[in-house]
């Protein structure tokens, strides 16, 4: 059996999740919008997973949008709002953080070059932490939009989103937080101070293709995709009901177990932390503590992440890094670069995320087994990264 | 994923097997890399005709080249390497480094022949987006075998880097 340490990436279907959506799938398959017994069924299916969602998070169920993913749930708030705002003349300028997922980032990098936004990026410090105070002084007079992810899913830091949805509520800004990583976390939206707010399925042991946007009451937003006007008129197509029903069972889950899985992972994490970082030049990225109780993030010294990686696979371990060869654009994560980091260390970046099958061999696992990979990739390597003194690095070819 | 209930046994989840995303010879090269040192030290000792170093750590590949030549035929003998790099950086390197030690060795102007395609061929096909990381490979060396010209006065056969 595969030691799966990418729960960041995905995880698997709780098996009290699959077993609702299977009712959906065989018995009660009807299309929402029909005026059937069939249909009906399906439709009051919906109507209890909205019911249930809203609930979860403090919300009234005609704020929940059901969508296909994280990213549209993106998509919808970001687009959907500044679009709306737009036309209504309040302005152009959105702001975000240099750590945001990519589909933040590259939705506004769109409404800059498309669309005519103008869109700030704030900073982080060493540990990936945004600053309130950096997002309260990029509002200008025709700020419309703040977008602040609440758990950043590379390095897993845990952002001030109370404080920033404060400050954008006080300035009378629309505040989003895309929360995709943080099912474990305190999702309630009056806490939060969100006008809108990320979730998907996939990360929650809910199923792939599932998402779902909360739109306070009230809040300007169009739609970005048009149709028979399902949604409440926000997001057209025929609902995904096994997947809906999926996705709020899901959360009902995550959030009822949340604070004891929460105990538990923050043990196994720190314990991984302890070992990896016995290893000589290893360093954590991202916050020792205001952390995803499941994330370790490491880079390692005077080696390539990809090579680490699939040497770890051939042992069995599934792990995920920011190396540059294992992402599309060959360049090296973005998010580690934020931190300030050369390039350099930014390529030995190797992430594990832990989740609900992960237990103590798991991590003994790694702990025994990385050490050994590390010292023959090194042995290979022509490259030596020094850490001096004052955080600064020293590379020698 | 399957729970250890369900009854499968390990033999079967074994036999699924690991998923590897290069070719087999890649894979070969990767986790049973020739023609390297033991340890650095080893490296530090070994008396080379030729060094040359390409690439640079912030891109993500760095590859170094050391070369012994027997001047008499004009051929080199023997060559060792390091490599800062993803799998298919490492496989390459390895790949050249066989190439170039097999059969007794290689002349000198056939080494400066070697093209990015005949370390990829050698491996069985690289993803387009990885045939840069095999470029280097020759260029490392080329910067080698120039290096070994500069050292021993032929630099009326230095070619230029391109």
């Amino acid at each position: 059996m595969e030691t799966y340490l990418d729960h960041a990436a995905a995880t698997y279907v709780d098996e009290r999740v699959k077993k609702e959506m299977d009712k959906y799938c065989l018995k009660e398959y009807g299309n929402p919008g029909s005026f059937n017994t069939v249909g009906l069924r399906a439709k009051e299916a919906v109507d209890k997973a909205r019911e249930k969602v809203a609930g979860i998070i403090g919300a009234e169920p005609k704020e929940i949008i059901f969508t296909g993913s994280g990213t549209e749930s993106i998509n919808l708030a970001i687009k959907g709002v500044a679009r709306a705002l737009k036309k209504s003349g309040k302005g152009k300028h959105i702001i975000t953080s240099t750590i945001e997922h990519h589909a933040v980032l590259d939705t506004c990098k769109y409404l800059e070059e498309e669309e005519g936004f103008e869109v700030t990026y704030v900073g982080v410090d060493r540990q990936g932490l945004v600053n309130p105070n950096d997002v309260e002084s990029a509002i200008k007079e025709d700020t419309i939009l703040i977008s602040i992810m609440y758990a950043n899913n590379e390095i897993g830091t845990i952002e001030p989103i109370e404080e920033i949805g404060a400050i954008a509520r006080k300035r009378n800004v629309i505040f989003h937080t895309d929360a995709c990583q943080a099912g474990m976390l305190d999702l309630d939206v009056r806490k939060l101070n969100a006008d809108l707010m990320t979730l998907n399925g996939s990360k929650i042991y809910g199923p792939k293709g599932t998402g779902m946007l909360y739109v306070k009451k009230g809040t300007p937003i169009k739609p970005i995709i048009h149709g028979g006007g399902q949604e409440f008129g926000l997001r057209s197509g025929t609902e995904n009901v096994p997947g809906i029903v999926g996705f709020a069972k899901a959360l009902e889950i995550a959030q009822h177990e949340r604070k004891r899985e929460a105990k538990r992972l923050t043990k196994l994490r720190d314990a991984l932390i302890k070992g990896l970082m016995k290893i000589p030049k290893v360093m954590l990225n991202g916050h020792p503590t205001k952390r995803l109780p499941n994330n370790v993030n490491v880079s390692i010294l005077d080696i390539e992440g990809e090579s680490l990686l699939l040497n770890l696979n051939e042992h069995g371990i599934c792990a995920s890094s920011g190396s540059a060869c294992t992402s599309k654009s060959l360049k090296p994560s973005h998010v580690i670069l934020a931190l300030g980091v050369p390039a350099e260390i930014a390529h030995g970046s190797l992430r594990f995320t832990l989740g609900k099958r992960t237990t103590r061999r798991d991590i003994d696992k790694v702990v025994k087994v990385l050490p050994r990979i590390v010292e023959r990739l090194r042995e290979l390597s022509p490259v030596t990264i020094e850490l001096e003194e004052k955080g600064e690095f020293k590379v020698r070819i | 994923m399957t729970k250890s209930k369900s009854g499968r046994s390990a033999g079967d989840v074994k036999a699924r097997g690991r998923k590897w995303f290069y070719t087999k010879t890649v894979k070969e090269h990767f986790f049973s890399p020739k023609n390297i040192f033991k340890t650095k030290a080893e490296a530090a000792k070994y008396k080379a005709d030729g060094v040359g170093v390409v690439g640079s750590a912030a891109c993500g590949d760095v590859m170094r080249m050391w070369i012994k030549v027997d001047r008499e035929k004009d051929k080199i003998v023997d060559c060792k390497w390091m490599t800062f790099g993803c799998a298919s950086a490492i496989a390459s390197t390895s790949a050249l480094s066989v190439i170039l030690t097999e059969r007794g060795g290689m002349k000198i102007d056939k080494a400066l022949r070697i093209k990015p395609q005949d370390i990829v061929k050698r491996l069985g096909n690289l993803p387009a987006v990885k045939f840069h990381c095999s470029v280097l490979g020759d260029q490392a060396l080329r910067a080698a075998i120039n290096d070994y010209f500069k050292k021993t006065g032929q630099t009326g056969r230095i070619v230029p880097a391109n």
